[in-house]
């Protein structure tokens, strides 16, 4: 396939994976965090931690927008079409996450409820515009990337007067998320010769540097992670989704932390820009509105860190139409996908990961999504913990 | 028959009619679906005789019997159709014992209102893949379901076969050091149909690779009668199909996935929806697992045969307690190739 063999090959990682060899002090440890779900995905499928030395070490991250939706809001979504005559159109992933109780969506579908599995949010507007007598609600989630296409349905609707379609929005914003994680480490050091010597090797919670979001990035733009390099004296390097693209912001990174450098780098550059989509931006900006405070699963109340539907749109907007409470539901009590969202606990250290909790059984939201950390190292990766032991 | 015809009043309208309630009923209106489309189509001598059973003559030696139910959805796909599918479906599952298919049965639920001339291009399109795999449709059952309560035709066939002297083949007769080969490349059956979904609607040129794989079994049977295990990678594709090897033979695997093919469309589709080739449904391919120093010749009996033209031989078994199939990425690291978690395409075979 053009343009992502060439982001695939063999024999240039094998290449990179020298360099990143040579480069390493042997005396430094290089505990990198890759923040969204599709680098753990790309580092587990492609085995991409068989090619790094011992030194580097891969901490996965909160980017996964099935495993942060807290399970309160879940819920909430399970008892609306339980209780109304609502057809509920998801994203397949959210289908299986646990919100109280170890409910599902999908349980909720085998009881009787409406619940419709779509590709994209405009599947969900084709069918409101094909039941025009019944109400139908899309249950948006995601980061940056997937806002602006909800944004565009959400303005179609009201352009075309679709009164029986709503969106219950989800959408999260990443800087918060960013600098919410951030805001746990360790204070940065006076001197940034020191990143990489401050704690002793694998030290909980201790981040060296981060693989920035690929696709999120292609909308907000490199300028929105300078307070990543500018008040927290971490480097940043925005990275794509492919392996190549790991495997070199690997390099980056490395390269910075051994010349004592704190820096946002852009490796994704045949995608991001300074700035972003400027468009995609104002779409959001015309659709949607900063929430005070959101929950997430795994970094609890965040301020200023997800997005709801603007009065404009009130028409379109679930929670409004509907009657939505808020619910707390509490994880299992066993499962600690808080702990590896925040890249404290592999997911190999949670005490149900791969016994109680599996893909097919999951009791935290870790385990759904294939971006998940947990269902990536149960998919791809657990035959290393096997022979580990 | 010509003169039992003539007891209807008319002739059933294949072009505007539609299933009835009756045609289930058991009365003269389920008969005359039965001689006029059924009979019509499949017509022979068990057949003829419009007994409930068909009386069979066998020979001596270990027979095969599997069934498998068809729920597909479109019923009609680039490639194929529910109706040949049903015949190759259950064929292949009589074929990875190393059998010869002999006989096929086949039970239908029809939903009231599905169109006659839809059920004839399915019931002509069974009789073709029947016939060309020269396996009789020897007995059948036609139930009616009201509307809504079906999904236009669900076909459940079932095959007897025989197992040729000193074929053992099973799932559970993997040994550490044999070798793993693939008759073709993956996935065309599940993206092929994936594809036609009307919320997707995808302008692929993927074909369903459905087909009858007993004449490929056979000649591979001649070639290496000690072959271990076969397997048709269907729903759960190939993962699904070498982990239930790995359980049931207490081993491991190891693959390399650079060796194993996969169609630039399949691939192109696969990577736009987020899915993995190797977890997608085929409908004419098999897996085959052999001593290594046979692995040459069998390869090179299934190259020779037109569906086995793209084998290859694409791993090994290992030893392994926790029976893990590992692969080594075409980017030089090592994953997991773990079992399908859930399903990945609904409704697909």
């Amino acid at each position: 396939m053009k343009y992502l063999d060439e982001f695939r090959d063999g024999r240039l990682a094998q290449g990179l994976a020298a360099r990143i060899q040579r480069e390493i002090e042997p005396d430094r440890r290089y505990a990198l965090m890759e923040f969204c779900g599709g680098h753990t995905h790309a580092i587990c499928r492609y085995g991409i931690e068989d090619l790094l030395p011992a030194e580097v070490r891969l901490i996965h991250g909160p980017g996964c927008p099935v495993c942060v939706l807290p399970g309160g809001r879940l819920q909430a979504a399970i008892d609306l079409v339980e209780r109304e005559p609502v057809i509920l159109c998801s994203y397949g992933d959210l289908l299986r996450v646990p919100g109280a109780q170890g409910d599902t969506l999908l349980k909720a579908k085998a009881r009787g409820a409406d619940v419709r599995m779509v590709y994209s949010v405009s599947d969900a507007l084709e069918i409101a515009r094909a039941h025009p007598d019944r109400p139908v609600a899309f249950f948006a989630i995601g980061f940056e990337t997937t806002t602006p296409p909800t944004a565009v349905v959400l303005r179609q609707a009201r352009r075309e007067g679709l009164g029986n379609f709503s969106v219950y929005c989800n959408h999260v914003l990443t800087p918060p998320a960013l600098r919410a994680l951030l805001a746990t480490l360790p204070p940065p050091s006076s001197s940034s010769a020191t990143i990489g010597k401050e704690e002793g090797p694998g030290e909980k919670g201790h981040i060296d540097g981060f693989i920035g979001p690929a696709h999120v990035s292609t909308v907000i733009g490199t300028r929105a992670y300078e307070f990543v390099a500018a008040e927290y004296r971490r480097p940043l390097v925005i990275a794509g989704f492919e392996p190549l693209d790991v495997l070199q912001s690997i390099l980056m990174l490395v390269r910075q932390i051994n010349a004592g450098e704190v820096r946002v780098e852009n490796e994704y550059t045949r995608a991001v820009g300074a700035e972003g989509n400027r468009k995609a931006q104002q779409l959001m900006e015309e659709v949607f509105e900063i929430r005070p405070s959101f929950e997430w699963r795994g970094l609890g109340e965040l301020p200023d860190s997800a997005l709801a539907i603007r009065p404009e749109f009130a028409d379109w907007d679930a929670e409004r139409r509907f009657v939505v409470p808020s619910i707390q539901a509490s994880d299992h009590k066993a499962c600690a996908c808080a702990e590896v969202l925040r890249g404290v606990k592999r997911p190999e250290e949670c005490k149900v990961f791969a016994t109680a909790c599996t893909p097919d059984h999951p009791l935290g939201s870790c385990m759904v999504s294939a971006e998940g950390a947990c269902a990536a190292h149960y998919h791809y990766g657990r035959f290393r913990q096997a022979v580990a032991s | 028959m010509s003169s039992r015809r003539e007891a209807y009043a008319r002739t059933l309208d294949l072009a505007r009619g539609r299933v009835e309630i009756g045609h289930g009923g058991g009365g003269r209106a389920m008969a005359q679906l039965i001689e006029e489309l059924f009979l019509a189509a499949f017509d022979n001598d068990w057949l003829r005789a419009q007994d409930d059973c068909a009386r069979l003559t066998v020979p001596a030696g270990r027979l095969v019997m599997a069934t498998d139910s068809h729920v597909v959805s479109p019923l009609f796909f680039p490639g194929g159709d529910i109706g040949c599918l049903s015949v190759h479906g259950t064929l292949n599952d009589v074929a990875m014992a190393g059998a010869r298919p002999l006989y096929l049965a086949a039970g239908f639920i029809l939903e009231e209102g599905f169109p006659l001339a839809d059920l004839k291009r399915i019931v002509a399109s069974m009789a073709r893949a029947a016939r060309d795999a020269e396996v009789p449709i020897v007995t059948g059952d036609t139930k009616v379901v009201e509307r809504g309560k079906g999904d236009g035709v669900f076909i459940t066939t079932t095959g007897v076969g025989v197992i040729p002297a000193g074929v053992d083949i099973s799932a559970s007769r993997a040994r550490p050091g044999d070798a793993v080969l693939l008759s073709g490349s993956l996935g065309e059956h599940g993206m092929a149909v994936l594809a036609q979904r009307e919320n997707l609607s995808f302008d692929a040129p993927i074909q369903s690779d459905t087909a009858a794989l007993h004449g490929l079994v056979a000649a591979m049977v001649t070639a290496v009668p000690d072959i271990h295990c076969l397997r048709d990678p269907t729903r759960g594709g190939l993962s699904s199909a070498l982990n239930e090897i790995a359980r049931q033979s207490g081993v491991g695997m190891r693959l390399r996935e650079a060796a194993i093919p996969v169609k630039e469309p399949v691939r192109a589709l696969c990577e736009f929806l987020g899915l993995d080739p190797l977890y997608v449904a085929n409908e004419g391919k098999l897996l085959a697992i052999c001593p290594a120093e046979a692995a040459e010749t069998l390869l090179a009996a299934m190259r020779a045969h037109p569906l086995g033209r793209e084998a290859a031989l694409i791993g090994e078994v290992v030893a392994d307690p926790h029976g893990f199939v590992e692969m080594e990425t075409v980017f030089g690291g090592h994953r997991l190739v773990d079992w399908l978690s859930g399903e990945q395409l609904p409704r697909i075979c």
